[in-house]
């Protein structure tokens, strides 16, 4: 797991005034699936594209696979499958045509795989692009990723709009994936439910930052939610609580997203005139809410 | 092998494996001996990591409740252990507690309750 298939270190990026990513540091080991977490205009996708080499790095490196994805896009792009958020396949070609012309491009593409994907999705060879449903039009992007059993597996919001049969495959195909040795998903989503089953590490993304970078089991080991009820009530949010990240609720209690040892916690809690009714684990949604309204 | 997963709700998905096979285990929906589906394919089947799954049979190893054998897979361990009975004892008093609290909301005394219970199982025979 010491092997590094993106390297990303003090990445800025601007469009003319507007921040998009600001000093981004991420590392994403070989074999483990990478969740990227952020709500719209996070930067989520602006990141994608400097992994793919369709952005340059204003500041900071990117590496993949150890090359550089703008000066040596065929060392990197061969061995990445890629299906962007708004599916852009060539819509006048045929299924079938489309599964030949991706072949041109990556001299690892596997027919037998791709013809087994086709049939399991249950696409018709004939019929063309222009013509296919979201959930259709979709998993012919997921063919096109897959068929090449890249080494990297690259999905922007893949579940985005679909409903759930399509998204089944779709974390299928992640688990699938990384079920074979030493392959690499990496998945931007803002489903949390479906990150927090297949993910092993997460980062959450706002404003163009990177929040939280951890593996997920850390994310959520480090995080409770805990209820404080005080014996008087409060007009506002308790303040000076070691390890608050948010505050939620009125009058007597308060339900506190915390990041710290639960000792200290109790002890601050009874200093401040509290006492703690209630605690418990955090899911990764509430912890994503917590962290993006603090 | 059944096992429901449900992301968000606070309790890790290798520990809802676990509990969930222990629990199939102990009221006997897994006999002894009986082999478990791979890693990949119980990755697959629930939609997790398959490092999830991998942990959750390392931990159930661990406990004694399944053994793996070298290039056959990983199979319930044989015969009841100490362990499943425990998870047994477990399973039952929370039934149990349930039951108590109920027949006291209800006003209905232990002997009444037991009584209940014999009858019951008299029907069930």
């Amino acid at each position: 797991m010491n092997e590094r298939v993106i390297e990303i270190h003090g990445v800025t990026r601007r469009f003319g005034h507007q921040l998009a990513l600001k000093d981004i540091h991420l590392d994403v080991p070989r074999g483990s699936v990478f969740g990227l977490v952020g709500e719209n205009g996070a930067g989520k996708t602006t990141l994608i594209k400097h992994v793919l080499g369709l952005l340059k790095a204003q500041t900071g490196t990117v590496r993949v696979f150890a090359a550089d994805p703008v000066g040596d896009p065929v060392a990197v792009l061969g061995r990445i499958g890629y299906l962007s958020e708004d599916r852009d396949l060539p819509d006048w070609m045929r299924v079938d045509e489309l599964m030949s012309y991706s072949e041109a491009f990556y001299p690892r593409w596997d027919r037998g795989f791709a013809a087994e994907l086709r049939r399991m999705f249950q696409l018709d060879g004939r019929q063309r692009i222009r013509a296919l449903s979201r959930g259709q039009r979709a998993r012919a992007g997921l063919l096109v990723a897959l068929a090449h059993r890249p080494d990297l597996l690259l999905l922007d919001e893949p579940s985005s709009g679909l409903d759930p049969v399509v998204r089944r495959d779709i974390l299928a195909a992640i688990v699938r994936t990384v079920a074979e040795e030493g392959r690499t998903v990496v998945f931007s989503s803002h489903l949390l439910d479906e990150v927090e089953r297949v993910a092993d590490r997460v980062a959450l993304i706002h404003a163009g930052e990177v929040l939280l970078c951890s593996t997920l089991e850390e994310i959520i080991a480090a995080h409770r939610l805990i209820t404080l009820h005080f014996a008087e009530p409060l007009a506002e949010r308790p303040t000076s609580l070691p390890g608050a990240v948010h505050w939620a609720g009125s009058g007597h209690e308060w339900i506190c997203l915390c990041n710290g040892q639960m000792e200290t916690m109790r002890k601050a809690a009874a200093t401040a005139g509290a006492e703690v009714v209630d605690e418990r684990p955090a899911s990764l949604e509430e912890i994503y809410l917590g962290r993006v309204a603090a | 092998m059944q096992i429901q997963i449900s992301a968000g709700d606070g309790v890790p998905i290798y520990l809802q494996i676990v509990n969930q096979i222990k629990y199939l285990a102990a009221c006997g929906r897994l006999e002894p001996g009986a082999q478990l589906p791979s890693v990949r394919t119980l990755a697959e089947q629930l939609l997790v990591n398959p490092n999830t799954v991998a942990r959750a049979y390392r931990e159930l190893e661990a406990m004694g409740v399944v053994t793996p054998r070298r290039g056959a897979g990983v199979f319930l361990a044989a015969g009841i252990s100490p362990l499943a009975r425990r998870e047994q004892n477990r399973i039952l008093n929370q039934r149990i507690d349930m039951l108590l609290v109920e027949a006291q909301q209800m006003n209905v005394d232990l002997d009444a309750l037991v009584r209940m219970v014999r009858q019951r199982s008299q029907v069930m025979k």
